[in-house]
């Protein structure tokens, strides 16, 4: 049988649509034009913008600063798949502790409220000087341990907290039926939690824990008062030996870029969640 | 698209526009002051008062007890007699604290003159201003009795180790430039940090100025040592000089008055007051 052809109709309004999309990225690109050289005017005739220019974006010291900030970006994107792992790691740890029905269980569902209520409330900040400074001080092993295994540490028992509540607010998001369907199938806790439960809730979560990361992404900067310098700091060493503070943009800039395909990530996973959930197919 | 789509979509851009327009043009001119010469007539931040800051806290030996108010300490010492070269009586003198970093960024000050053991350098001179040296020092680096390079007696023994300083400092700039370790050098916001880090074992040695070298090592770290100062290397510079806005106008009244300071002896009476007499350390090579 021939396929069906579409009819003359069909075909005029086909090619309607493909001129209204033409014209529509035809007049938004015009506009981006337009608006793009409206404030760059804007900000040029501005009193003060040379000395913006001269202080923020100066081209020289930007290319200067770029090889020290970008060994510095290294020390920061180590610690951060470290960090990453060991926080989805430990993360999930604690909230599945959370999960255990039961008295006998009290001690160690208190535990991790307690735990998570102390590292949420801490700042990132004093938790790092207290293991960045006091653990070595404690002089448990003669080996030295490197700032920067002492700044993941603290980063991980920061983050975890946070993730954990996360977690848990996936869990406690999938329906109770599963649970019980689970029940009625034979299946324990234990496997209940890892074959029905937990993919169920990471698909629930997982925007959250992709912002996690993303904010997770400059925290990393912090490690700096430990010592190890990191791309933070770099650009503050480059600032103070060139007196301006474009090595800042600099340094703001390789965050960006990291951070930028993760959100993009986000982005378009969370819309294919709401797509496959919603109704993303009908409009 | 209809018309009336058309006729909104143009008063949207339309005003859009004005708004930026009218924004570009009402931006306040900068004042004129600000580009001019620094004016002849010294004018001080409060009239009829000398405004020095220091630091928070600031530290032994250049400020005892952190109560500059008293005279007591090296840098208090000078500044009560630049003070009164430059005809202030002593309940004239106003203090003031600001952070070590702060003080030589650009920008508008809160002070006068800026005591902080600042060592004057060409690149903070693009954002500051100083007035001539009131005191010169070398590099000095110490460490804990139980560190690795206790016994260093060479810059080659300190190599393979682990040295810290406060950034934004000459003693950052010192460890890159003269000591030239392989790992490189860790940067601390404050010496209290970097001291923290020295005695918890984070690193091997910490460079600081002679005179705070000598008070670490002597009183604050128990079994501190002192390995030695650090050879001066051109663009690391020594001398210590007061903080003073960029084109400030007091810039040349306050250097004479160090320069006569220092012809009449009054500097070296007040360097061996308050940092003893210069016992020195043995210089690495």
């Amino acid at each position: 049988m021939r396929a069906r052809q579409p009819s003359d109709v069909e075909l005029g309004r086909r090619a309607f649509r493909r001129r209204q999309g033409v014209r529509s990225v035809i007049i938004s690109i015009v506009s981006t034009i337009v608006f793009a050289i409206v404030v760059w005017i804007t900000l040029v005739n501005t009193p003060g913008w040379a000395r913006v220019q001269k202080s923020f974006f100066d081209p020289v010291v930007f290319v200067e600063a770029i090889p020290r900030v970008a060994q510095g970006f290294l020390v920061n994107l180590r610690v951060l798949l470290y960090s990453a792992v060991g926080v989805l790691v430990f993360s999930l740890v604690l909230a599945s502790l959370r999960t255990l029905r039961g008295a006998i269980f009290f001690p160690i569902r208190a535990f991790v409220a307690g735990y998570t209520d102390l590292f949420r409330g801490m700042p990132l900040i004093i938790v790092l000087y207290l293991v960045g400074f006091g653990i070595p001080g404690l002089r448990i092993t003669d080996q030295r341990i490197p700032a920067e295994v002492l700044g993941t540490i603290a980063l991980i028992l920061t983050y975890s907290a946070y993730v954990s509540e996360v977690w848990r607010a996936g869990i406690e998001a999938v329906h109770p039926s599963q649970t019980l369907a689970a029940r009625s199938l034979g299946l324990g806790h234990g496997t209940t939690l890892r074959l029905v439960v937990l993919p169920q809730a990471l698909r629930k979560v997982t925007p959250a824990l992709m912002n996690d990361f993303v904010s997770m992404q400059k925290d990393v900067g912090l490690i700096s008062v430990l010592g190890a310098v990191d791309a933070v700091r770099s650009a503050q060493i480059e600032q103070s030996a060139s007196a301006n503070f474009t090595p800042y943009v600099v340094a703001g800039l390789f965050f960006i870029l990291l951070a930028l395909p993760m959100i993009r990530l986000t982005d378009w996973y969370s819309a294919r969640l709401r797509g496959r959930e919603q109704i993303g197919s009908i409009l | 698209m209809t018309r009336s789509v058309l006729r909104r979509a143009a008063f949207a851009v339309g005003a859009a526009t004005l708004a930026v327009g009218l924004a570009a043009c009402s931006t306040t001119p900068e004042p004129a002051s600000s580009e001019s010469a620094a004016s002849s007539e010294p004018t001080y931040i409060t009239e009829g008062k000398f405004t020095v800051a220091t630091g928070e806290p600031a530290y032994f030996p250049y400020v005892i007890d952190d109560a500059p108010e008293s005279g007591d300490g090296f840098e208090s010492a000078v500044a009560y007699a630049v003070a009164e070269k430059l005809g202030f009586a002593a309940d004239d003198v106003v203090w003031v604290r600001t952070g070590f970093d702060e003080a030589i960024q650009p920008g508008p000050k809160s002070f006068d003159v800026n005591l902080q053991q600042f060592s004057i350098t060409d690149e903070r001179k693009q954002t500051v201003d100083f007035s001539s040296p009131y005191y010169s020092t070398p590099q000095a680096i110490i460490t804990t009795g139980d560190s690795p390079v206790a016994d260093a007696t060479s810059i080659a023994d300190l190599k393979d180790a682990l040295i810290g300083a406060q950034t934004g400092t000459t003693s950052f700039t010192a460890i890159e430039n003269v000591i030239q370790p392989s790992a490189a050098a860790q940067a601390f916001n404050t010496n209290d940090d970097a001291v923290l880090a020295l005695t918890s074992g984070q690193i091997d040695a910490l460079v600081v100025d002679l005179p705070t070298a000598f008070y670490l090592t002597g009183v604050e770290i128990d079994g501190g040592v002192l390995i030695g100062q650090l050879p001066a290397v051109d663009g690391v510079s020594d001398d210590w000089g007061l903080v003073l806005d960029k084109d400030s106008s007091l810039t040349a009244s306050v250097t004479d008055a160090v320069d006569a300071l220092r012809e009449d002896g009054t500097l070296d009476e007040i360097a061996s007051t308050w940092l003893g007499a210069d016992a020195g350390a043995p210089v690495l090579e």
